[in-house]
């Protein structure tokens, strides 16, 4: 029992905790981004196999470690776009044509990487990001080894955060997409163009997403698994629910999601061969939908989510 | 400027139309790739035909390959007539074929005529139960119910591993984590001695068939209809819409959960946890091919899985990777979605006026 306690003092633990946890910030921050201006992206799982597969290519191929990132992030834009134009402009449903984006974006990336590389036995890898030498903070105890396993893609994902949050609650711009999401009559009105809005909005998002699967081939792990991403963009789904599409319940929400799969990952060794290994990798789902169900009624959708939008037609 | 005016009616010919050239345009879009990676374009297609409806073992393998998908296909078509968002036909058809096993694999010995309807009464109960868990905490809570499906995908493949590695176990199989074999009592027959395929294709086309009665001809399917149309009228109206969508939420697991038994007690005779290389998530592409009518379904899982077939043959043939189909498939899906605007809207090209 003391040992289960033991494993949250440990350096390693909180180490482990921010690392699971920086794609599904990138994740929720942008599935967020997407559903406050009103199109819900379930693309988001395909969106991370193809932001994990290209940024992970472009370093292969000779492009430096940030050459990766922006192309990833391009990648995350570029389904977005396709997205955006099925769903804004033509108004198609949303979850049909999210998991058709999944279908597509999955399917080019392992397409992809079989035609890039035949026959490999053991997955190509790349030198990824390395740790952060934190000044002074690093040196300090406890709090210095957590921080200097991270790595500068981290950083960004933090970045991010605040960025997002500055620009949703205190400029022009966030001001008209939490609008476009809530009341698009009223954008209309303003004279601004809530297809424009959306579109960008999507696009943003699903470029955040990418990033999300990005960090896996190039920063906590080295190379590109099929099923690697196991269902963690769905996992941002349901986080965005549970931070009321908010960045910084977001945070919190990703944050305390990885805790769970750390510990998770730590007390499968201690409580090993008597409890089979698969309960405890059921937890982290069990737990998004608990949380998901828990907030559901008293969550504050935006009032315009998945609502087509046409000019001119009440 | 182009308009989108709504029609009417809609003439089956032309949605009809619109499905054939989805995928047509499915196949176009997928040469795109298929080109750069350097491959001959037009001998791939003609050997994904081949291998897809060649011969009468090509044509035979497509349809086993069509029997899981159909079923899939149904699940998704019935459930997103009434809006309800299942995207878990997956984890149901696990459920299905764990069911399948549990019961027909020595549980019960009693023959054929009592253990193959009660295998496939379990199995569809099994994937029944599974979906009613979200559409509970849908009615309830107000939780979407796409991630909850989504997530139990995961979930019960977890446990289906666990109980593969446990209790269910064969001790037999040298260490490989698959169940016992079910009894022969328990196994749909073949329809042709020789080839693969069997029964499950006879009672996929019959599950179509009564679906699409009951939604086109009783009270219940009315209702399933108007709760998709419009849930606010629907209740509006004084129809029992929690009911509806519990009974939509029965009929859609338990058609994903006779996929797994079909595949378990016709096809495969064990379980694995690789039973399915994503039937669940193709029968979403499926029942929208179909443009969600029962009977569409058949000639729309018949061409997934030709598409499927013929890509593995023509992979082994000239090198392309067979990932290739999940293209194909893809495009196929949002090709039809683009198209579908054909059948709702007419589109009508005006000369903007002067403002």
């Amino acid at each position: 029992m003391l040992e289960a306690l033991d494993i949250l003092l440990q350096a390693n633990f909180w180490a482990a905790t921010i690392r699971i946890a920086t794609p599904l910030i990138f994740g929720v921050l942008g599935a967020l981004l997407c559903e406050r201006a009103g199109v819900l992206n379930l693309g988001i799982e395909g969106i991370f196999v193809a932001g994990a597969m290209s940024g992970w290519l472009a370093v292969y191929l000779g492009l430096p470690l940030w050459g990766g990132v922006v192309v990833a992030a391009l990648t995350g834009a570029l389904f977005g776009l396709v997205h955006g134009m099925l769903t804004v402009p033509l108004g198609l449903s949303q979850h049909v044509t999210g998991v058709g984006i999944t279908l597509l974006a999955t399917s080019a990336s392992y397409f992809g990487y079989r035609v890039a590389f035949p026959n490999v036995a053991t997955p190509p890898r790349i030198e990824p990001f390395p740790p952060l030498d934190v000044p002074f903070f690093g040196d300090l105890p406890f709090i210095g080894p957590i921080l200097d396993q991270q790595t500068a893609f981290t950083v960004l994902a933090f970045v991010c955060v605040g960025g997002v949050a500055l620009v949703l609650a205190r400029t022009p711009l966030g001001l008209a997409i939490r609008a476009v999401g809530d009341n698009p009559e009223a954008v209309e009105a303003q004279g601004l163009s809530v297809v424009a809005l959306r579109m960008g909005a999507v696009m943003a998002g699903s470029a955040l997403m990418a990033l999300g699967g990005a960090f896996l081939t190039l920063s906590a792990f080295n190379a590109f698994y099929f099923g690697m991403i196991n269902g963690r963009g769905w996992v941002c789904i349901a986080l965005t629910v549970f931070a009321s599409w908010r960045p910084g319940k977001a945070l919190i929400g990703a944050l305390l999601f990885g805790a769970l799969d750390a510990y998770q990952l730590r007390i499968q060794t201690i409580a090993g061969g008597v409890v089979p290994s698969q309960i405890f990798l059921m937890l982290p789902y069990v737990f998004s939908i608990a949380a998901l169900v828990l907030v559901a009624r008293r969550a504050d959708y935006p009032r315009a989510l998945m609502k087509p939008y046409f000019k001119g037609q009440r | 400027m182009i308009r989108f005016v709504p029609r009417e009616r809609t003439p089956v010919w032309l949605t009809v139309a619109v499905s054939i050239g989805s995928g047509l345009a499915a196949l176009v879009l997928t040469a795109i790739p298929l080109a750069l990676t350097g491959a001959p374009v037009f001998t791939a297609f003609v050997l994904m035909a081949q291998g897809a409806a060649g011969d009468g073992f090509a044509l035979a393998e497509t349809l086993t390959r069509a029997t899981p998908l159909i079923f899939t296909g149904l699940a998704a078509a019935v459930a997103f007539r009434a809006k309800l968002w299942n995207i878990g036909a997956e984890g149901q058809l696990y459920a299905g074929a764990l069911a399948t096993v549990a019961l027909g694999a020595g549980l019960i010995e009693a023959p054929p005529y009592v253990l193959v309807p009660l295998v496939l009464i379990g199995a569809a109960a099994a994937g029944a139960a599974l979906l009613l868990v979200p559409v509970l905490f849908k009615t309830r809570f107000g939780a979407d119910e796409v991630v909850v499906t989504l997530l139990m995908n995961f979930i019960v493949l977890l446990f289906v591993q666990m109980m593969l590695e446990g209790p269910m176990k064969d001790e037999m199989a040298l260490g490989w984590p698959q169940s016992a074999p079910v009894l022969d009592e328990a196994t749909l027959p073949k329809l042709v001695t020789g080839l693969r395929l069997h029964w499950g294709l006879v009672l996929a086309v019959v599950a179509a068939v009564l679906l699409h009665v009951f939604i086109s001809r009783t009270v219940w399917g009315f209702r399933i209809r108007a709760v998709g149309e419009n849930a606010r009228a629907a209740r509006y109206a004084g129809l029992p819409v929690g009911k509806a969508m519990a009974l939509v939420g029965v009929l859609s697991g338990g058609l994903a959960g006779l996929a797994g038994a079909s595949e378990v007690a016709g096809l495969k005779g064990y379980l694995t946890a690789d039973l399915s290389p994503g039937f669940g998530y193709a029968g979403i592409v499926v029942a929208t091919l179909a443009n969600l009518s029962p009977l569409g379904v058949i000639p729309a899982a018949i061409f997934v899985a030709g598409v499927f077939v013929g890509a593995d043959s023509m992979s082994r043939a000239i090198g392309v990777s067979n990932y290739l189909a999940d293209l194909v498939v893809a495009f196929a899906l949002l090709s039809v979605l683009v198209g579908g605007l054909l059948t709702r809207f007419r589109i009508v090209f005006v000369r903007r006026e002067p403002a």
